[in-house]
C-alpha cells in the first residue's frame, strides 16, 4: 500500500512559533519520505539542538535528537554501522556552521551517503535570536542589541570546498520545490547538503517571508511583487559533473552562483557529482562484505554465546613458542 | 636451578631503533622459555630525544620493573649519562668506543635542569667533562665497561654485504648492541636469530643484514669480553603456550573477540596504537559458516566526533567503542552525558597519562580516576573498570561490552600508559569460558502486537532495547529529559521517575555482577596490614607483597577493579578488620583512598604515591611498604624512581 505523508505524523504537539518556516520543511520532508516509499522503520532522522532539533519528534520514523553541533558525527556513525538505513541529518545554521563547523567540513572528506538539511534562518532562535554564522555583517535583526560584527558565511561555498557531492538550496515556504530537492538529495549517492532558507518570524525581521517574496519590490509593469528567489533549473545551468574533467569548472560555476544574494537569490541544485566514491564504496573496497555484513548486522556470538570469531591470526604473531 | 632475575636496558635517541632492539631482546628471551617484562619510555618527540626500554628477564613470572640495571646497552652518550646511576655493581655498560671523548656538557639533547645536576656531580667526584672519565669512575663501583668499536663492525658488515655507504647500515647499531648483549650473557644465538626474523617478518629484505650485524657483534663480545661478565642466561624448556604482548594489543584483541565491530579514534598518545592495531587486522575470521566478520575503524576529526559516532553506531546494535587519553576524554564529556541520558551501550577505553592539560603526553600517571567517575554534567549511571595488568586489559575489554549492553550504559575502561606500552609474557589466554552477554534485546518478532517504549519503566531500570531499523520498534532518543517513548518531557513526575529509573541501575549492578569481577584480593584475609590500590601498580605491589610475606610480614592486597560503582560494602568489610591501611596510587592526592573514605568513613592510614611520570617499580613499593610495616614511615611517602 502506498505511503501517505500522514503515515509519518506523530501525535507530539508541534511547538514551533506560528508562521515558522520549519512547518514547511516538516511537511515537505514527510511528503518526500512518503513519495519515495521509504518505510518509516528504515528511516532515521538525526538532529542537533535548537528549534530544528525537535523535528524528529514530529516524524514517525526513528528519531535521534542529539547534541548541539554534533548531528553529523551521530548521523555518520549510524549510517556507517548500518548502511541499509536511510539517514537524514537535520540542524540549524548555528548548529552546523558555528559549533559544529569542524564536523561540517570533515564530513565532506568522507562523503557518507546521507542527506543533511540545514534550517538556515540567520539566528539562534531557541536562545532568543542571537546572530548565527549566516547572518551578514552589519545586519541588525530585532533580537540583537547591536549590528552584527561578524561576516556571514555561505554554506553552499563551504560545502563545495569541503567536498560535499550534492549541494542545493531550497526555500521553506516553497514546499513543492523543497520536496523535489529533498527527493534528489536523498537519492543522491554520497553526502548531500540542502541549505533551506527558513524565515524566523519571531527574531529575524530582515530575511522575512515578505522580503523573500519581494513585497517591497513591486514590478511597475505588472504591479506585482518581484520575488527575490529564482530557480536554477529555470535558467541555463547544469550542476552535474558528467566526467572528472568537469569537476573544477562546475565547482567554480556553483561558487559564482552561490555568491548571488540580495535581489537575486538562486535556489535549486548548485552542484552534483556522483563520480566521487561514497564512503561505503571506499570501505567495501577494503572489506568486500561490508554492505552485506555491515557492523550492525554481524553475528558476534555462536549458539553457546561464545565469541563468533577466531583470533589465531592475532595470537600467531604474539606466540612465544 | 637458580632463580634468574636479569635487567637489561637499551637507550638511545628516538628513531634509532630502541624499540626494535627491546622487542627482539624480549622475544629472544621469551622464545627460550623465560619470562619478560618490558617498559618503554619515550619523549613527546619524533626523532632525537632520549628514549629507553627497561626489560626484566626471569625464570619466574615477572610483573613489574625493579630499580636495577644489570646491563646497559647504550646507543649514545646521553644514555650513559642518564642511566649510569641505575647500573648495579657487577653490572655492565656497552659503549661505542668512539664516544669516550664526548663532552657531556656538549650533549645537545640534555635538558638544562639535568646538565646542572650533572655538573655538580662531576665536580663532587673531581671528574672532567669527558664521558670516558665518567666511565672510568664507574669502574670503581665494579661496573664493567664494554667498549665496542661500532664503526669497525659496521665497516665489516658493509664489506660483507658489498654496501658502499656506511650511512645505509647506520640503523643496525641497535642490532649490534643486541649482539654484544647476547654475546655477553652467552645466550643461544639461534633464538636471537629467530626473534629478528619474527620482528622483521614484514621486511624480509633487511633480515639478512640484521642477522649478520647481530652475529658479528655476538662473536665480537664472545672473543673480547666473555669472561668479564657474571650474568649468563640459558633457555628453558617451555612447558606451556605463552604470548608476549602489550596492553594496547591486549585491549585490541579483547575488543574484537568481545564483538566490537566499530571503533573510532582521534590520534593521541598512548591510545592510538590500539586503534591502528585493530585496523591492521580489520578483517576477522568468523567461526560461523557463511558469516563474515570485520571491524570498521574510523579516524575522526576530533574526539567529540569519536564519541558521538560511536554512540550513533551503538544505537544500530553494533558493539562500538572509542579509545582516547585525558585530553581527548575531556572533549568527550558532553557526548558521555548524552550516552548516559540515552542509556547507550558505548565503551570508552581511557588510557591515562601524566596530566593536567597536555601534561606528560608520553609518560605514565593515574591522575584521572575521579575524572572518569564524575565526568559529564548531571547524574547518570556508568561503569568504570580499571585493569591492573595486561592480562586483565584483555578480559576487561570483553567485560566492558557485556556490561555496557546488559545494563545499557556507557562503560569506561580505565587503563594507563604503563599498561599500554609495556609488554609482558603470559600463559595463553583462556578463551573457552568467554561469553558474550548482550542483555535484553527485542527483534521484529518480539515487537509484534506491542506498543514499544524505549525507556519503559521497569524493575531494575533496564528497558528492553531495540536497534534502529527494526520493524515495529520506532522510538526516539533525545538529550532532553524524555518520557518512556523518548520524546521530550519536562513533566515533574516523569523527571523524578526517569532519574530513578536510570540511577537504579547502579543497584542492579551491585546485585547482578559478582564481587569476583569487581575486586581482587591477594594474601591472608586476616592480615593486619592491607594495601589498597587500583590499576597498574598491581604488579609491583604483588611482587612486594610476596617478598614481604616471605620475610614474615603480615600483609594483604585489595585491588579494586570496578572503581565505579565501587563495591563499597564489601570493601568496608575487608578494611574494617585492618589495623593499617596503605593506599598505593600513581597520583598526587590518593584518589581511590579519598573515594573509599567518602563512602565508608574509613581513612587510609598511609599513602604511597608517585606522580613523576614513571611507573612504580617493585623495589620502591617494597621499600616503602616495609617502612610502614616497621613503623618508620611518614603518613605520606612520595616515590621518585625513574629517569
Amino acid at each position: 500500500m502506498a505511503l501517505s505523508w500522514t503515515d509519518f505524523k506523530t501525535d507530539v504537539f508541534i511547538d514551533w512559533c506560528p508562521g515558522c518556516g520549519n512547518y514547511g520543511i516538516l511537511t515537505a520532508l514527510q511528503m518526500t519520505l512518503a513519495e519515495l516509499g521509504l518505510e518509516p522503520h528504515r528511516v532515521v532522522l538525526v538532529s542537533g539542538i535548537g528549534c530544528s532539533g525537535k523535528l524528529p519528534h514530529f516524524v514517525k520514523a526513528y528519531g535521534v535528537h542529539t547534541l548541539h553541533g554534533r548531528v553529523l558525527p551521530f548521523a555518520q556513525g549510524i549510517k556507517i554501522a548500518n548502511p541499509s538505513l536511510e539517514v537524514i541529518a537535520i540542524g540549524g545554521d548555528g548548529d552546523g556552521l558555528g559549533i559544529g563547523a569542524g564536523h561540517f567540513v570533515n564530513a565532506g572528506r568522507r562523503n557518507v551517503d546521507i542527506t543533511y538539511l540545514i534550517h538556515n534562518n540567520g539566528v539562534y532562535g531557541l536562545t532568543k535570536g542571537q546572530a548565527s554564522p549566516t547572518l551578514k555583517l552589519n545586519l541588525k535583526v530585532k533580537s540583537i542589541p547591536k549590528p552584527n560584527l561578524n561576516e556571514g558565511m555561505n554554506p553552499i561555498i563551504l560545502a563545495i570546498a569541503a567536498g560535499y557531492t550534492f549541494v542545493a538550496r531550497a526555500y521553506a515556504y516553497d514546499t513543492k520545490h523543497l520536496k523535489e530537492i529533498l527527493k534528489q538529495a536523498i537519492r543522491h549517492k554520497g553526502l548531500a547538503l540542502v541549505d533551506i532558507l527558513q524565515p524566523c518570524p519571531t527574531y529575524n525581521d530582515i530575511n522575512t517571508k515578505e522580503w523573500y517574496a519581494g513585497l517591497d519590490r513591486i514590478d511597475p509593469k505588472t504591479g506585482k511583487p518581484m520575488s527575490r528567489l529564482y530557480k536554477l533549473e529555470e535558467i541555463d545551468y547544469d550542476p552535474t559533473v558528467h566526467n572528472p574533467d568537469e569537476e573544477l569548472d562546475k565547482k567554480i560555476a556553483a561558487i559564482e552562483k552561490a555568491k548571488e544574494w540580495g535581489d537575486k537569490i538562486p535556489i535549486g541544485i548548485f552542484y552534483k557529482n556522483e563520480l566521487v566514491p561514497a564512503f561505503h564504496e571506499r570501505i567495501a573496497k577494503r572489506m568486500p562484505f561490508y554492505l552485506s555484513s555491515p557492523p550492525a548486522k554481524q553475528i558476534i556470538h555462536d549458539s553457546n554465546n561464545s565469541p563468533a570469531i577466531y583470533i589465531d591470526e592475532f595470537l600467531e604473531e604474539l606466540k612465544m613458542t | 636451578m637458580t632463580e634468574l632475575d636479569f635487567n637489561w636496558m637499551a637507550g638511545g635517541p628516538q628513531g634509532s631503533g630502541v624499540d626494535a632492539a627491546a622487542n627482539i631482546f624480549g622475544r629472544a628471551c621469551a622464545y627460550g622459555g623465560l619470562y619478560v617484562y618490558g617498559r618503554r619510555e619515550y619523549h613527546s618527540n619524533i626523532k632525537g630525544l632520549h628514549s629507553y626500554f627497561h626489560l626484566r628477564v626471569s625464570t619466574h613470572e615477572v610483573l613489574a620493573n625493579v630499580n636495577d640495571v644489570d646491563l646497559l646497552a647504550a646507543f649514545d652518550a646521553e644514555t650513559i649519562v642518564r642511566h649510569l646511576g641505575e647500573v648495579v655493581p657487577g653490572g655492565g655498560i656497552i659503549v661505542d668506543k668512539d664516544q669516550l671523548n664526548t663532552n657531556i656538557s656538549a650533549i645537545p639533547t640534555l635538558p638544562l635542569e639535568l646538565k646542572s645536576t650533572l655538573r655538580r656531580y662531576l665536580e663532587s667526584r673531581g671528574l672532567s667533562d669527558r664521558l670516558g672519565d665518567l666511565l672510568e669512575d664507574a669502574k670503581k663501583r665494579e661496573i664493567n665497561i664494554f667498549q665496542v668499536p661500532y664503526m669497525d663492525l659496521l665497516k665489516q658488515i658493509a664489506t660483507k654485504l658489498g654496501i658502499d655507504k656506511l650511512s645505509k647500515i647506520m640503523r643496525t647499531i641497535n642490532v649490534l648492541t643486541l649482539g654484544i648483549s647476547f654475546g655477553l650473557i652467552d645466550y643461544e644465538i639461534e633464538l636471537v636469530e629467530k626473534a629478528i626474523k619474527a620482528f622483521f617478518r614484514e621486511k624480509p629484505k633487511i633480515i639478512e643484514m640484521n642477522i649478520l650485524a647481530m652475529s658479528l657483534a655476538y662473536e665480537y663480545a664472545k672473543e673480547n669480553f666473555s669472561e668479564d661478565f657474571k650474568f649468563k642466561i640459558k633457555s628453558l624448556p617451555v612447558r606451556e603456550e605463552r604470548i608476549l604482548l602489550s596492553g594496547n594489543q591486549a585491549v585490541a584483541i579483547g575488543k574484537v573477540l568481545g564483538g566490537c565491530r566499530f571503533q573510532t579514534y582521534y590520534p593521541i598518545t598512548p591510545a592510538a596504537d590500539e586503534s591502528e592495531y585493530i585496523e591492521s587486522h580489520e578483517i576477522l575470521k568468523s567461526k560461523i559458516p557463511g558469516e563474515n566478520a570485520g571491524v570498521v575503524v574510523l579516524q575522526t576529526e576530533d574526539e567529540i566526533s569519536a564519541i558521538n559516532m560511536a554512540s550513533g553506531a551503538a544505537l544500530t546494535g553494533v558493539r562500538a567503542s572509542t579509545s582516547t587519553s585525558g585530553p581527548g576524554f575531556s572533549l568527550m564529556v558532553e557526548g558521555l552525558s548524552w550516552a548516559g541520558n540515552n542509556e547507550v551501550p558505548v565503551v570508552i577505553t581511557y588510557y591515562q597519562r601524566g596530566a593536567p592539560s597536555t601534561g606528560l603526553p608520553t609518560r605514565h600517571g593515574q591522575d584521572d580516576l575521579r575524572f572518569a567517575i564524575h565526568a559529564g554534567h548531571g547524574e547518570f549511571p556508568r561503569i568504570v573498570l580499571a585493569s591492573g595488568d595486561i592480562r586483565e586489559c584483555f578480559y576487561d575489554a570483553i567485560a566492558a561490552f557485556n556490561y555496557a549492553e546488559r545494563f545499557q550504559l556507557p562503560v569506561i575502561h580505565l587503563i594507563d600508559k604503563a599498561l599500554a606500552n609495556s609488554f609482558q609474557t603470559f600463559p595463553m589466554f583462556e578463551i573457552k569460558d568467554i561469553k558474550i552477554q548482550r542483555g535484553n534485546i527485542l527483534n521484529e518478532e518480539d515487537l509484534r502486537g506491542i506498543e514499544y517504549k524505549r525507556f519503559a519503566f521497569t524493575e531494575g531500570g533496564i528497558s528492553p532495547r531495540v536497534f534502529l531499523g527494526t520493524k515495529g520498534g520506532i522510538h526516539w532518543y533525545t538529550g532532553d529529559e524524555h518520557n518512556e517513548f523518548g520524546h521530550i518531557s519536562e513533566e515533574a513526575d516523569n523527571r523524578t521517575k526517569m532519574m530513578e529509573k536510570r540511577m537504579s541501575k547502579l543497584e542492579t549492578i551491585d546485585r547482578e555482577i559478582s564481587i569476583n569481577e569487581k575486586i581482587n584480593f591477594f594474601g591472608n584475609e586476616d592480615a593486619d596490614n592491607i594495601v589498597v590500590s587500583w590499576g597498574s601498580p598491581k604488579g609491583a605491589i604483588i611482587e612486594a607483597l610476596n617478598k614481604l610475606t616471605s620475610e614474615g610480614f603480615n600483609l594483604s592486597f585489595l585491588q579494586v577493579r570496578m572503581v565505579h560503582p565501587i563495591p563499597i560494602q564489601h570493601i568496608k568489610e575487608i578494611l574494617q578488620k585492618a589495623e593499617r591501611i596503605i593506599d598505593v596510587e600513581m597520583n598526587y592526592s590518593g584518589q581511590l583512598g579519598g573515594i573509599i573514605r567518602e563512602k565508608t568513613g574509613i581513612s587510609m592510614d598511609f599513602q604511597i604515591l608517585k606522580y613523576n611520570g614513571r611507573p612504580m617499580t617493585s623495589t620502591e613499593v617494597y621499600n616503602a611498604i616495609k617502612l610502614v610495616l616497621q613503623g618508620r614511615a611518614p603518613k605520606r611517602q612520595v616515590l621518585n624512581y625513574g629517569s
